[in-house]
């Protein structure tokens, strides 16, 4: 017999959300609870995503792939290539991440969905980040994230918000390693709220607090995004980030463009 | 810049919420009016029906089931659900689906069938949210028993 291979489509349209740039599911910049496409309980999923976000004087790009098992465990791997244009150089790191659904459904549970997460980085090449403080070139986050979509609730308009607390010690997401002579590991919060104006298209915005251990001003990051979901295997994220200040940088705002296929 | 843009959504969102208790008046009870009382629900209970039958993961779930029965019980529980002038006396959803072992898939699927008919009858996307909020609470009475 010819094993049949069917698609995970187990999920309403546009509810796993998009492909995190630390590579997992969730919004743009913040993990969410949602594990990534669109496997239910029986079903497993397979996603991939590229993401580019340019800001004056950076550009990081992003891509990676996540395994969704049976909606309960998301496996990702997501490689970033930082490009520092004042230094014409670029710093990697490879993020493996491994996300555990507690409890939930998004939509039809009365609490909202509960996942622990952890996101475990390591650079490339650590010169710059020593040179700049840090004391470590590989660290792991763990995360807490609570997702919940209100059906209706906005004069008849889906709402889904996300809350995720992060245990970091990161530099910059990590790319400028870990930890610092100012700080060590802390809590951090983040937040998104995101509207569906339709079935295909959600608008939001989200909020990433960062810690500054290097003390060079790192700031939190804001974005406001648009997300086209035209199908289940296909979704395109736009978005306007405000990055704040990176490396001593003042001002690094710009767009971001995310494209995500899943199976 | 961003501030600008957040305050563009936030105007937008409270624009909605605006929207929102500008229309209390017909909102809370009247779903069963957006619907277009029991001529609509009628209209969309069939083009739920011609959804389904075109279906072959739900189709066979019905395999058993009496058309114009599963069609004048939905039409009273629908209106019943939705606020009408209708008291839904047949079975529970629990005695209707016991055994019948509904995975979450096949739940989303019934939903996502339910979406298609109601843009199908041309019920409007906020007015189909509204309808799928009240049905969302009787998901615990179908799915997995």
């Amino acid at each position: 017999m010819i094993p049949t291979l069917s698609t995970a489509k187990g999920k309403i349209l546009a509810t796993p959300g998009v492909a995190q740039v630390e590579g997992a599911g969730g919004g743009g910049l913040v993990p969410w609870a949602q594990l990534a496409g669109y496997a239910s309980e029986d079903e497993i999923a397979l996603s991939a995503f590229c993401t580019q976000a340019t800001v004056s004087d950076f550009k990081l790009n992003s891509c990676g792939a996540q395994v969704n098992l049976y909606d309960r465990v998301e496996v990702s791997f997501a490689q970033q290539n930082f490009d520092v244009d004042p230094l014409s150089l670029t710093l990697s790191q490879n993020i493996i991440g491994l996300k555990l659904r507690l409890y939930g459904d998004l939509i039809y549970s009365s609490w909202p969905q509960l996942s622990l997460g952890l996101q475990h980085k390591s650079i490339a090449d650590n010169d710059i980040a020593y040179a700049l403080g840090a004391k470590e070139d590989s660290g792991t986050d763990v995360y807490l994230a609570a997702s919940k979509l209100h059906l209706g609730l906005l004069a008849g308009y889906n709402v889904l918000w996300n809350t995720s607390i992060r245990y970091t010690k990161a530099n910059e997401m990590g790319l400028l390693g870990f930890g610092g002579p100012t700080e060590s590991g802390a809590l951090q919060l983040e937040a998104s709220v995101a509207v569906l104006l339709n079935k295909h298209i959600a608008i939001g915005t989200e909020y990433r607090q960062k810690p500054d251990n290097l003390g060079l001003k790192e700031s939190d990051w804001r974005d406001v995004f648009i997300a086209w979901f035209p199908n289940k295997h296909i979704n395109l994220t736009l978005a306007y980030v405000d990055l704040g200040t990176i490396a001593a940088v003042p001002e690094q705002t710009g767009w971001y463009l995310s494209l995500s296929g899943s199976y | 810049m961003l501030k600008y843009f957040n305050s563009i959504l936030i105007i937008l969102l409270l624009a909605l919420i605006g929207g929102c208790s500008g229309n209390k008046a017909t909102s809370q009870n009247n779903l069963y009016y957006d619907v277009g009382e029991r001529q609509g629900i009628e209209r969309l209970v069939d083009a739920f029906i011609q959804r389904i039958g075109q279906d072959e993961t739900i189709l066979p779930y019905f395999a058993k089931s009496s058309v114009s029965h599963f069609r004048a019980g939905f039409i009273e529980h629908f209106c019943d659900v939705v606020g009408g002038p209708c008291q839904y006396q047949g079975d529970t959803m629990k005695d209707i689906h016991t055994g019948m072992s509904i995975n979450e898939a096949s739940f989303n699927r019934i939903v996502e069938l339910l979406i298609l008919a109601m843009e199908d009858v041309d019920i409007s996307y906020p007015v189909q949210n509204r309808i799928l909020a009240r049905l969302a609470l009787l998901r615990s009475e179908v799915i997995h028993i």
